[in-house]
């Protein structure tokens, strides 16, 4: 029973991580850039989250809808303002730039006063509900899942089907896929490359603003909750970077990973587990589980 | 405008290109060594700073603008320095011996973690590199018989020939020398054969190694010199600070260097220095600004956040040859003067390459 805990738990973790992984993997796959600015991202989406509900008083579902549809607004923009000029440069220079965005993000919300600077709870209609199976009558042995995590689980499959969906058998997403496998001939063929950028910036944002409002229950909301887009990188990396179910699917064992570690080894290894593992990872598969192999051109 | 006339290979290398440069390198040195009698003491602990942290930028400078591998686990490189130095001064070896084991040790694990990167680049060296600062740090924090964990451990003052040297005037002279030879033997590095293969490496790889340049050796060598420099550096900050600890050598630190380089002018040694100069001056600026600023925008704690972040996204966007980049400009705009056009130093638009088939 301990074991299915902890793989339950994990696996909530790890459906997060592998949002937020998912972000990158988009905007990875169609701009050709690495962002580090997903955390923040996520954890703007959380503040909207929190203004939203406590000081719009929006119920919970409209709430969702309208950060969603800001943040969308809000990932296009970036990528119209900061990001399409610098495109073609070095993927350092970008590296650099989404850093900074993240600088940015987090002292914004650092500012604002009265929230910024606390940990504030989101009152979301489902917190601290509990499910128990099995286990005596005293409820010694049972398994104990927090509706949260069945959330964060459920959410993740949902999402994850619309966006197969999306890919496979809408128009955008089958253009997206052409763009992201070679710009300058999509461009060719008639298909707005720059636009489809946009998109992705808009699509991953809207992502990253999911994985907030759903983590948000189990932590808090606080300015530096984007830092566990941290732990993302590494779920981006097992999976590897540039296949989208191997966002989930890095993410998943990040997460299990970890809340093993935490339970099982000495204190101090929990933190560092997703590391390791991406360490190994890269020193015995650099490109991933479902990595794609490409052939090295002059 | 001044023109060369190159009559001779040497020419080529020289690192002084004319007179001028002789002279105003002359000076500089002069005002630096004048420097403990000419500011006042608190700017003087500055000036140390920005060379200490100039000695990591060297480092980073190398591997990141020019060898083309970025990193960013720099700080633990730092970090294993800083230990080392507090370790093995507190054990009680000579100031100099341990500066050189400090080093020799960092660019040892500077190996260990460059050897598997032969493999990775670009984003996948970056998550490497990430993943060793985590780790390193956690070991910092966790091995408490050597690092005293997060409760932070205390360095004594340098003592050199027997004599302690402590802060101010002497450490200043001690950093001084010390930069000056690594930024003397970077130059000699980058004008040598190695360092033109680093440059070759940065540019194509695949290019570099059909020349016949081993992309092991060098990938491994420019990690482990830049590791070296880095400890160095961590050395030296652990003396000027007297007190280490874990979160000193965190992520935000990497980040800090790298913002660094970028900021002074990646792929030149005169960034560095630029760079160096501008992360120790602007916490001061902002600090400086708050009072002009009204009180719920000055106060505001996320202030510095928002300016590093701003300050960094313009550079990148407006100026990504950095302050060093932008000397050059006003240098030629002054050289040419009627002459000067607009957009001489325009970049071109491209769709860009993929780098998954590079």
């Amino acid at each position: 029973m301990q074991f299915l805990q902890l793989v339950i738990s994990g696996v909530a973790q790890g459906c997060i991580y592998g949002l937020i992984a998912l972000g990158f993997v988009l905007i990875y796959k169609a701009t050709e850039t690495v962002s580090f600015a997903q955390g923040e991202l996520m954890m703007l989406g959380a503040f909207g989250g929190l203004v939203a509900m406590t000081m719009l008083g929006f119920p919970y579902w409209l709430a969702v809808i309208a950060v969603l549809l800001a943040m969308v607004a809000f990932g296009v923009l970036l990528e119209r303002l900061v990001i399409r000029p610098i495109l073609g440069q070095p993927a350092f220079s970008i590296v650099m730039l989404t850093i900074g965005i993240g600088y940015v993000a987090r002292g914004l919300i650092t500012m604002i006063p009265g929230i910024g600077t606390d940990t504030n709870a989101l009152p979301v209609p489902y917190k601290d509900e509990i499910l128990k199976f099995g286990g005596n009558e005293m409820g010694i042995g049972a398994l104990v899942l927090n509706v949260e995590h069945l959330v964060i689980i459920g959410a993740t499959g949902i999402l994850c089907a619309l966006l197969f969906a999306l890919f496979r058998y809408s128009k955008l997403g089958i253009a997206m896929q052409a763009a992201s496998q070679n710009q300058l001939a999509a461009y060719y063929m008639g298909i707005p490359v720059q636009r489809l950028n946009g998109i992705a910036w808009g699509l991953a944002a809207a992502v990253a603003a999911i994985a907030g409002l759903l983590l948000a229950p189990i932590t808090f909301v606080h300015a530096n909750m984007g830092f566990i887009g941290l732990k993302a990188f590494p779920a981006a990396v097992v999976g590897g970077f540039g296949s989208l179910p191997g966002a989930i699917v890095g993410g998943l064992v990040i997460g299990m990973v970890e809340s093993l570690a935490g339970f099982y080894l000495p204190d101090g290894f929990k933190d560092t587990a997703a590391y390791v593992v991406v360490l190994i990872m890269l020193m015995v598969k650099p490109n991933g589980l479902f990595g794609e192999k490409l052939r090295k051109k002059v | 405008m001044r023109f060369i006339f190159k009559t001779d290979y040497a020419q080529d290398i020289n690192l002084a290109k004319h007179g001028g440069h002789v002279f105003w390198y002359s000076v500089l040195m002069v005002f630096l060594l004048a420097a403990p009698w000419l500011l006042t003491e608190y700017s003087l602990a500055q000036l140390n700073l920005v060379l200490i942290y100039a000695i990591a930028g060297l480092g980073l400078m190398l591997l990141a603008g020019f060898t083309g591998q970025f990193s960013l686990g720099h700080a633990a490189f730092l970090g294993v320095g800083a230990y080392t130095q507090a370790y093995l001064t507190g054990v009680g070896l000579p100031f100099l011996l341990s500066l050189g084991i400090s080093g020799f040790l960092s660019a040892l694990i500077g190996i260990v973690v460059g050897l598997p990167a032969l493999r990775l680049k670009g984003i996948y060296l970056g998550m490497a590199t990430l993943s060793f600062g985590f780790i390193i740090e956690e070991v910092f924090a966790r091995w408490e018989s050597v690092t005293g964990g997060n409760a932070g451990k205390s360095v004594a003052a340098i003592k050199m020939f027997g004599h302690d040297i402590g802060g101010g005037e002497g450490f200043y002279f001690v950093c001084l020398v010390i930069t000056v030879a690594c930024t003397l033997g970077i130059l000699n590095l980058l004008r040598s054969p190695t360092g033109r293969a680093f440059v070759a490496i940065r540019d194509s790889e695949i290019s570099a190694q059909s020349m016949g340049i081993h992309l092991a050796y060098y990938k491994t060598l420019s990690f482990s010199i830049s590791a070296a420099l880095a400890g160095f550096a961590g050395a030296l900050y652990a003396h000027n600070l007297r007190f280490i600890s874990p979160d000193q050598f965190n992520l935000l630190q990497s980040i800090d260097l790298l913002l660094m380089i970028v900021i002074g002018g990646l792929g030149s040694v005169h960034g560095v220095f630029l760079g160096a100069i501008f992360l120790i001056i602007l916490p001061q600026g902002i600090s400086a600004m708050k009072e002009f600023l009204p009180e719920f925008i000055g106060q505001a704690p996320g202030l510095k956040n928002v300016i590093y972040g701003t300050v960094l996204i313009a550079f990148v966007l407006f100026e990504p040859l950095g302050l060093y980049g932008r000397w050059l400009k006003v240098r030629t705009y002054l050289q040419m003067f009627p002459f000067y056009r607009k957009g001489m130093f325009k970049r071109q638009k491209s769709f860009q390459k993929s780098d998954r088939l590079k």
